[in-house]
């Protein structure tokens, strides 16, 4: 097969480069991770009202941040791949909406670890706690969506324009969640907002979300890696690389 | 003037045809040949622009058909493997609709002339649920005595068509290549149809 | 021009609603299933009137969302199928025009029945009647909203195995707001305040979804057809 894989060279010479990057980024997840918990749990003092429970919210906000960080940035690939027809956006959105759904779920388990020793009950529809749970439905439509479409160009198309609705969609929906809280609750549970930003919470909470920047980094390149091959098996670049059996 | 440049087909990751390309004067025929599933539908909904392309470009006039839709979609009148009729609706109201859609306002005597013409005038008034698979052929093909667009573009015209109607149907094709039409067509019967030029297109899988 | 446009819209209208004409049963199918899932509620709750009446602005409003996404498969499966979408999508005029058409048929069908016996169903959950008033109006400035996201996940879902239960997963969240809206204005009545700002931000996101959703849909449709 002869064509000329134009749109197909990006993916080809983005490979390699992903696999190189990986460890990099990898490892300074590990390290910041390390740094970040390290912070959390040793220095940062102990709070005077929460006691040690409120350290998970080291972890607790910055996977918050992530899960709708990654959300926006999926979005933004999809609408490069959805515009400029570019493979490799699309297939880098694909690959991010997994850890954008894993720290959702992080966010998610550690909120209601959180709320147990807060408020005494493992759930409360607390508006970003409410919101986080939204965000989970609209990554798992997105995935729904493109692993039920065969052909990967429509799974790419529709997926995008999902992502797309979705982003315009998402203030929408915390506005609505945010008034819906305040009325039938109050504002009495306010989630998020540490009592006292002391200076090491908010370092050991920058170490955290740097560590999670750089592992989401690292995951979306493993995936977006796997995709490739997936994909485009009948490219030259790919029979060229399994039949010579290196990475 | 009608053109294609250099186009390719992928259907997940099977390439159907690469480097097709033509150009089509008024008065032209272009029959599209080749064995089952090797693209020649796909490559007809690429010329309407239901298709992207993976390379290439179709153009009407000098302008490419996704950049100028405005003008293209108006001359162009497609009849594709689906007859896009609604079950419920009559024969007549189903031709009416279309022609409308189509930005074409006919009464419905010129939409009987139409059916008529095609020999199926009987039918007007049935369900297009009752018609048999040649018939339902026949009411979406009346289109082409109603419409006024330039290019035509049939895929599969001619199947589950009785001879009868092969014979007026070829009549009508020739007319309106005699009239400065163009007509891309994909058919497996051997139909003589008079035009200006007539060209062949053999996609090889 | 515009007359070509304004004939073609028109067209598209007709054709949709003779075609639900002709099948008057798919109407009674949604009504039925707003109906029962309503019905259901006090079943499994208790027949306690003031129970019922705190929670029907939410059981109602999510019956009438529910009851719009299980017809939403209607809007263009046929279409598909058949023929006509692509004919539709050929055609000269904007199809973000055309596809405004479809989905203005599709909620005449299935949302109006709803809005309009919205309070009888009401009447069984012992809302006052001013509540009442309250649970109409808000289910016309909604359910638009409704149809119109909708549309866009059943045209991204046109084809797709599971669709039906895909597009459940795509558009229910979207629908939230919709939601919040629609059951806080009659629970604001009911508790003797003003529904205004709730209705306002419904009717907001009605706009909102009138401009951008034929858009969306419009390019969800070519997506599919391809």
């Amino acid at each position: 097969m002869n064509i000329k894989w134009f749109k197909y060279s990006s993916p080809q010479t983005f490979y390699p480069l992903a696999g190189k990057m990986i460890p990099w980024f990898a490892w300074l997840a590990v390290v910041l991770a390390i740094a970040g918990l390290y912070v959390s749990f040793a220095i940062a003092p102990t709070d005077f009202q929460q006691g040690e429970a409120y350290r998970i919210i080291f972890v607790h906000v910055p996977a918050a941040w992530m899960s709708m960080f990654i959300y926006i940035v999926m979005a933004v690939w999809a609408a490069i791949g959805l515009g400029l027809n570019a493979r490799l956006s699309a297939m880098m959105a694909q690959a991010l909406a997994p850890t954008g759904a894993i720290f959702t779920l992080l966010a998610l388990v550690t909120g209601s670890l959180w709320g147990k020793p807060m408020w005494g009950a493992w759930w409360v529809w607390d508006a970003r706690l409410t919101s986080e749970l939204i965000l989970l439905f609209l990554y798992l439509g997105f995935m729904a969506l493109q692993s039920s479409i065969d052909d990967p160009r429509r799974a790419d198309r529709a997926g995008a324009l999902l992502a797309l609705v979705g982003v315009v969609n998402v203030p929408i929906i915390y506005f609505s969640v945010k008034w819906w809280n305040t009325l039938h609750q109050g504002s009495t549970i306010n989630m998020g907002v540490a009592p006292k930003m002391a200076m090491t919470m908010l370092l050991g909470m920058l170490l955290m979300a740097l560590a999670f920047w750089m592992y989401s980094i690292a995951a979306a390149l493993m995936r977006v890696r796997c995709i490739m091959l997936e994909r485009e098996r009948s490219a030259d670049w790919v029979k060229e690389l399994s039949a010579g059996g290196k990475s | 003037m009608f053109m294609a440049q250099d186009l390719a087909c992928l259907r997940g990751d099977r390439l159907l045809f690469k480097n097709v390309g033509f150009e089509l004067k008024a008065g032209g025929l272009l029959y599209v040949l080749g064995e089952n599933g090797c693209g020649k539908s796909s490559l007809l909904r690429m010329l309407c622009g239901l298709l992207m392309p993976e390379q290439g470009a179709v153009f009407w006039g000098n302008k490419k058909i996704k950049e100028d839709a405005e003008s293209y979609l108006p001359n162009l009148t497609y009849i594709g493997h689906l007859n896009g009729l609604k079950d419920d609706l009559t024969a007549l109201e189903n031709l009416q609709i279309s022609a409308r859609l189509a930005g074409n306002d006919v009464s419905s005597k010129q939409a009987l002339a139409a059916l008529t013409a095609i020999g199926i005038a009987r039918c007007a008034n049935l369900p297009v649920r009752v018609l048999s698979q040649g018939q339902k052929r026949r009411v979406a093909l009346a289109m082409l005595w109603l419409t006024q667009s330039q290019l035509w573009i049939l895929d599969e015209p001619f199947a589950a068509l009785d001879v009868a109607s092969t014979e007026v149907l070829a009549s009508r094709l020739g007319e309106h290549m005699s009239n400065g039409g163009m007509t891309i067509i994909t058919t497996h019967q051997d139909v003589s149809i008079s035009a200006l030029t007539t060209q062949t297109l053999r996609l090889s899988a | 021009m515009k007359t070509a446009w304004t004939n073609a819209w028109l067209t598209v209208l007709k054709r949709d609603l003779l075609l639900a004409l002709r099948r008057r049963s798919d109407i009674a199918t949604t009504l039925f299933f707003f109906v029962i899932v309503s019905s259901l509620f006090p079943l499994g709750i208790g027949p306690e009137p003031a129970v019922l009446s705190s929670i029907a602005p939410g059981v109602l409003w999510v019956a009438a969302l529910l009851a719009g996404m299980i017809s939403l498969s209607r809007l263009f499966s046929a279409d598909f199928t058949d023929g006509t979408l692509e004919q539709m999508l050929l055609a000269p005029e904007p199809l973000a025009l055309l596809v405004t058409a479809k989905i203005l048929a599709h909620w005449l069908v299935c949302g109006l029945p709803v809005v309009l016996l919205a309070p009888l169903i009401g009447l069984q959950y012992a809302l006052p009647n001013e509540a009442l008033l309250v649970l109409v109006y808000s289910l016309l400035l909604g359910t638009p909203t409704l149809s119109l996201i909708g549309a866009i996940g059943a045209a991204l879902t046109l084809g797709v195995r599971g669709s039906g239960l895909l597009v459940a997963l795509l558009v229910l969240p979207l629908y939230i707001p919709a939601l919040i809206f629609g059951a806080g204005a009659v629970a604001a009545s009911q508790h003797g305040m003003s529904a205004q700002a709730h209705l306002s931000l419904l009717a907001a996101c009605s706009l909102l979804s009138l401009v951008l959703a034929p858009l969306a849909t419009a390019a969800a449709l070519r997506i599919s057809v391809e």
